[in-house]
């Protein structure tokens, strides 16, 4: 350009008009240079990966598509789709209320459901404490609630009821996000009455013990200190479970408002998943700090019982517990004692689960820098007063995201719990819609709603486990 | 009980202080109070312990049955599809439970081997600046770290049967001999490999002249299988020597002697003469064929055959592990600060060898640790080949075994135990690796 | 805290789920209801339909002792157990009654410390093979690969066969009836063994069931019976006798609809026996006296929960065979109720 200048007596006295850069680097084009033919390794690469995508697409898409949603029996499906096949949704049709709620009764359901949505109250305080992003969060899963108890046509008392109690639980997050702490407390009683069913008294009389324990504490702990105050106030505790609470909801049991019990074995799917995992991620979580702080304690003893059976739990698979809970938790406990198999398995996968947690814990305990602690003692508190206010609330926020994903582990393990004849909705409710005459040889629909529901509820928890990282590393810095 | 104790205390609490030994002292004094609950503790653990022992002594008397692990040397009477070592139906329980333990472990070593290969590859290109490679490789690892690994082993063991032809399709038919025509299959690489629907039937070894077996008691020695690892290790050894002369010349001279040909001529004879002298030659599997060239009988003859619930096991296993690995490959990566990069650029390397002169080996350190309980996670997964019936170590001895003979205390006792050996013996490798490559820090 | 509310949970819960005393019919009478071991999901013999009620032949026989024992066929809880978990779930008494297809050898009645208490379904092993292998005899089956199910007796029984015969074969082990059969349709082995009920269920419900030929080789006796725990003979001749009572209804050609006008008006003295006209029979046993006509009026007599379930008429399509009564040429053969 700068030589035309030199030839000629012509003078531009305006500038022109940029020109567009070459076609190559501009548009769809520079961006298919740069992102997927950036040299002859990257352009091979793309070409292979086409070539999977166009494979992966042309053997299954017409599977997909030509899917058949209604119809009674594997037989009929096969006769609608025609020779060249398609998938078979209609057993999902059919049958999609087993994967997710096992054998549940179904005037029952927002029993569930409910419980499902005031799980997320009760984690607001823990994950959101003092956002408003919480009452977002609330919202959202109230109007969710009733949307799904209207879909599934259920009365319209219970619905209206829910709606009215799920608004007062979003005004409360909205105004008083920190009042929500009582509903995580009160949570688990909440949630127990609500899917096993059976008087209210029963957990009321469960919590009663607890509230026989902060007393006893109370009354002890300014003479004798925390340790003897928890220990004696939990023998107490434990005394009155044993002992009292028989005759109290002996009393009480039969007296309103109660709900239909249900079974357990009634449990089943993903309610049965989200029951084993959720028992088991909550219960662990104390046991997994006493065992973190036991693996950093001093005390020799308390140490190397720590550190046995962490490594133990984490030596051994999660199959050989199940396996344990269903085979060899009898010969373990006293004669003719026979609980629940749903129950021995809860108590197998906590420990499992705590382990792990313990090992989540222990990272964030290394990962206080050491003034903390030093501080701790600077200020003069004891051992548990220095946990209880310094360590721990740091050490656990930096454990969330672990939590989480251990969460996340234990919730896919879940599936395993087949091998020992539970519900599962992988392969338990699976085998049994195969046993029925009308769906015998369906194969890979089930599997695949299954294993969508799982992609669906498992990538969520880590995208959100990867963002509270984010906000929590931002935080240290 | 606990206010009437309190008061005691309270009482002696309230005393004018005294030297020696007082009671409250083993709680309030920390000088004792540790060793007052280790007591404690330890007495409420022999406790718990000898509570739970009681329990099943009681539970065994009342099932009439007792602790005793003779049934490990009856006879097991079921098969086992894969086998390393010998065995049979006439075999004992021991060793079925043996074989089991093997395929346990023949699973764990290769699925730890392709699942780091899968990882670091896919790691690193997950970092690709390719967008479609980038893409396909976030979807590869997120559908794996979100979906149960249970579906994948078995999505996996359905894919491979029901894409893979029958072994019939392979077979030669008369009217086939007549027309000329070609069967449905053909094996490939040379037509030594044949993958039907019921797994890869690959060569196996064959020695024309083998060495004897020994029988040193009663374990088996096979020599010609001890000649062939005799010879490998040997020239390794060697060549390591020979490695090691050329760097104390390069180190006195400055000129490193050439020795490629030393080096390949040290491996490679070696066991090439060995294997001549023993015969060796690859039994290729085929189909039994009658004068006319026509095939018969059900299966491949000859050769290995590799179930798919093995393949599946590990495909599953090291796919899954490898989406972790991944992530654990990419966060090593990431770790590694950008001007890392930059000098190796401003050095002059191009960017494959700067990931593999300078960034990985930095970003090892940031990743083993995680692979660590990769590695934990995978050989503990294994017991997972329960649901395509690959028979490891909870297939026979905490299953079949466990079902026929009724001894669930000692199946399961034996079994948790083995598996947390094996876990532990991974993890102290593992560990002692990581202390080795660790940034020595002073 | 919150590991403190799981302890009041386990607490609770063993509180009311009670101690198991010495007598089973007193615990299943305490209880108000049964536990029955069944299967996890097995066509025509036991699994739930679509609104979770547990259907089948083994599952008939469940309610039939409910009503025998509680005078309500609905008073069964069903514990799905897996091949491995059943006997130990019945020996640890998490069941009271096992019925799940459960063949009655010599280790489990003596090893195991169990008791077979009849024999509901008289089975054998078979195999099942396409028409187009061109097999007609297990003989033939030298070098085939062979689709077994694990934790069964068939695997045992399919080790000696073969070893008898002196053929060869490679096993494929199998979790579920049907894994098998995607497995064996797939071609993934060239036989599938198990019980020929079992094979006759899978065939009748294949696409292509001509194209399949059950062979006439049987190779074991697998005679599938209810089990209870060794040691309760009061609970086993309950269980025993609640079996019988539906053959000799069969017999005495007692059904669900006619059982009330037969027992007003029989004037067979086994039939006013059985149906407690007549004489304490519930009372030796420690039941009411209507024990056997609630188990008949449950699911109805053997021939009918057979037909109902797993006979001609359904898509399973089993023929009586030997578990025709004795009277017609079968096996299933009831002492007399005196």
């Amino acid at each position: 350009m700068s030589d035309t200048r030199a030839e000629t007596a012509f003078i531009r006295t305006e500038m022109l008009a940029p020109e567009l850069p070459p076609v190559t680097e501009r548009g769809i084009i520079k961006w298919l240079r740069e992102n997927l033919f950036a040299g002859w390794l990257n352009s091979a690469l793309t070409i292979v990966s086409l070539l999977v995508v166009f494979l992966l697409l042309k053997s299954a898409l017409p599977w997909w598509l030509n899917g058949v949603w209604n119809a009674t029996s594997l037989g009929e499906c096969r006769t609608i789709a025609g020779p060249e096949g398609g998938a078979c949704w209609a057993v999902i049709k059919a049958r999609w209320h087993q994967y997710i709620f096992g054998f549940y009764p179904q005037d029952a359901y927002w029993r569930p459901i409910l419980a499902f949505a005031l799980m997320f109250v009760a984690l607001a305080p823990v994950l959101y404490y003092g956002l408003r992003n919480g009452a977002k969060l609330i919202g959202t899963v109230a109007v969710l609630t009733v949307l799904s108890l209207a879909l599934l046509d259920h009365d319209v008392t219970h619905v209206v009821l829910i709606a009215v109690l799920m608004a007062v639980l979003f005004a409360v997050s909205w105004i008083a996000p920190k009042r929500l702490v009582y509903v995580t407390l009160l949570y688990p009683f909440v949630a127990f009455w609500l899917l096993w069913g059976g008087s209210v008294w029963k957990p009321v009389a469960t919590l009663l013990g607890f509230g026989v324990m902060v007393l006893v504490y109370r009354l002890i702990q300014p003479r004798l200190g925390v340790i003897m105050g928890t220990a004696i106030g939990f023998l107490a505790a434990c005394f009155y479970w044993l002992f009292v609470q028989g005759i109290i909801t002996g009393a009480l049991g039969s007296l309103p408002p109660g709900l239909a019990g249900v079974n357990s074995d009634q449990f089943g799917g993903f309610l049965l998943a989200f029951v084993i995992g959720v028992t088991a991620i909550t219960c662990s979580l104390p046991i997994g700090i006493l065992l973190a702080l036991g693996r950093r304690s001093d005390m020799v003893l308390i140490k190397t019982l720590s550190v046995g059976f962490i490594e133990f739990i984490r030596g051994v698979p999660l199959i050989t517990m199940l396996f344990t809970a269903s085979l060899l938790l009898q010969y373990f406990l006293p004669p003719q004692t026979n609980f629940d198999l749903i129950l021995r398995v809860v108590i197998l996968v906590t420990l499992f689960a705590a382990a792990y947690i313990a090992e989540v814990i222990r990272g964030g305990l290394a990962a206080l820098p050491r003034g903390q602690y030093e501080a701790a003692d600077a200020l003069g508190l004891d051992y548990w007063q220095a946990q209880r206010l310094i360590i721990m609330p740091q050490a656990l926020k930096i454990s969330i995201p672990g939590i989480v994903s251990t969460f996340i582990g234990l919730f896919k393990d879940t599936t395993l719990v087949s091998f020992v004849g539970l519900l599962d909705p992988l392969r338990g409710v699976t085998q049994i819609v195969r046993a029925d005459i009308n769906w015998k040889g369906i194969y890979w629909e089930p599997y695949i709603f299954v294993g969508v529901i799982f992609f669906l509820i498992c990538f969520g928890m880590s995208r959100y486990s990867m963002y509270l990282e984010q906000k929590l590393k931002t935080d240290h810095r | 009980m606990g206010r009437k104790q309190g008061n005691m205390t309270m009482a002696m609490a309230s005393e004018a202080p005294k030297d020696g030994f007082r009671l409250s002292m083993l709680i309030y004094d920390t000088r004792f109070r540790s060793f007052t609950i280790q007591v404690i503790v330890l007495l409420l653990v022999l406790l718990g312990i000898g509570w739970l022992v009681d329990n099943t002594i009681a539970n065994l008397a009342a099932k009439d049955k007792d602790i005793n692990f003779g049934f490990l040397w009856n006879r097991a009477g079921y098969d086992i599809e894969q086998q390393l070592i010998p065995y049979t139906n006439d075999s004992t329980h021991g060793r079925a439970a043996i074989i089991g333990l093997l395929n346990t472990l023949v699973v764990a070593f290769w699925g730890c081997i392709f699942a780091t290969v899968i990882g670091v590859f896919v790691g690193v290109l997950r970092l690709s600046k390719n967008w479609l490679v980038g893409r396909l490789m976030t979807v590869y690892v997120e559908a794996f770290r979100n979906v149960p690994l249970l579906l994948w082993i078995i999505v996996v063991f359905v894919v491979t049967s029901e894409t893979a032809p029958q072994p019939k399709d392979f077979k030669v038919t008369a009217e086939m001999v007549q027309t000329g025509a070609e069967p449905a299959a053909q094996k490939i690489l040379f037509n030594t490999i044949a993958i039907t629907n019921r797994g890869w039937n690959i060569p196996g070894p064959l020695f024309e002249r083998p060495l004897p077996t020994v029988h040193l008691g009663s374990v088996p020695l096979n020599l010609t299988f001890l000649a062939i690892i005799a010879a490998v290790v040997g020239s390794f050894v060697a060549n390591r020597r020979v490695l090691r002369h050329a760097r104390l010349v390069q180190e006195d001279t400055g000129i490193r002697p050439v020795t490629w040909w030393k080096s390949l001529l040290i491996l490679i004879a070696p066991i090439v003469i060995l294997l001549v002298a023993l015969g060796f030659h690859l039994d290729i599997p085929a189909f039994p064929a009658d004068e006319n060239g026509v095939s018969k009988g059900f299966n491949f003859q000859g050769g290995i055959l590799v179930q798919h619930s093995f393949s599946a096991l590990l495909i599953a296993l090291s796919l899954y592990t490898g989406a972790f690995i991944a992530e654990a490959v990419r966060a090593g990566v990431m770790a590694i600060s950008r001007g890392q990069t930059e000098a190796a650029y401003a050095l002059g390397l191009r960017p494959g060898r700067t990931m593999n002169l300078i960034i990985l080996p930095q970003a090892l350190r940031v990743i083993i640790p995680p692979l660590i309980s990769q590695y934990l996670n995978l050989t503990k997964n294994t017991s997972l080949g329960i649901a395509v019936s690959y028979l490891d170590l909870r297939g026979t001895l905490g299953g079949i075994t466990l079902n026929q003979t009724g001894r669930e205390l000692e199946c399961m006792l034996l079994m948790m135990l083995t598996y947390l050996i094996i876990s532990l013996i991974i993890s102290s490798l593992m560990n002692a690796f990581n202390s080795a490559v660790k940034l020595k820090e002073r | 805290m919150k590991k403190s509310v799981f302890l009041g949970v386990v607490a609770a819960t063993a509180m009311t789920a009670g101690f198991a005393s010495a007598s089973t019919l007193d615990d299943v009478k305490a209880r108000g209801e049964l536990l029955c071991g069944s299967n996890t999901g097995l066509t025509g013999f036991g699994a739930p339909d679509a609104n979770g009620n547990w259907v089948g032949f083994d599952v008939s026989l469940c309610r039939a002792v409910a009503a025998a024992v509680l005078g309500d066929p609905a008073k069964v809880k069903f514990v799905p157990t897996t091949g491995e978990t059943r006997f130990t779930a019945l020996a640890s008494g998490e069941v009271d009654l096992l019925v799940r297809n459960s063949t009655w050898t010599f280790s489990r009645d003596n090893d195991l410390k169990l008791d077979f208490v009849a024999v509901n379904y008289y089975d054998g092993q078979g195999f099942m093979v396409k028409k187009d292998l061109g097999v007609s005899s297990a003989k033939e089956l030298d070098g085939a690969t062979v689709c077994i199910q694990t934790g069964t007796t068939t695997e045992l029984n399919l080790a000696d066969f073969f070893k008898f015969n002196n053929i060869s074969y490679t096993p494929v082990t199998v979790q579920d009836d049907s894994e098998a059969q995607r497995q064996y349709l797939a071609g993934a082995c060239d036989a599938y063994t198990t019980d020929a009920s079992g094979l006759a269920a899978s065939r009748a419900t294949m696409a292509d069931p001509e194209n399949h030929i059950i062979l006439p080789e049987i190779i074991s006796k697998e005679p599938l019976g209810p089990v209870v725990r060794h040691g309760d003979n009061q609970w086993g001749d309950i269980v025993r006798w609640t079996y019988f009572a539906l053959l000799i209804a069969e017999e005495k050609g007692i059904t669900k609809a006619n059982i009330e006008e037969v027992a007003a008006s029989s004037t067979d003295p086994e039939v006013r026996r059985l149906l407690g006209v007549e004489g304490d029979s519930g009372v030796m046993m420690g039941l009411d006296n209507n024990w056997a006509k609630n188990a008949i009026a449950a699911n109805g007599n053997y021939g009918e929960i057979f037909e109902a379930n797993i006979g001609a008429s359904t898509p399973i399509g089993l023929a009586r065979g030997l578990n025709a009564l004795w009277t017609q040429g079968g096996l299933q053969y009831a002492p007399p109720l005196r």
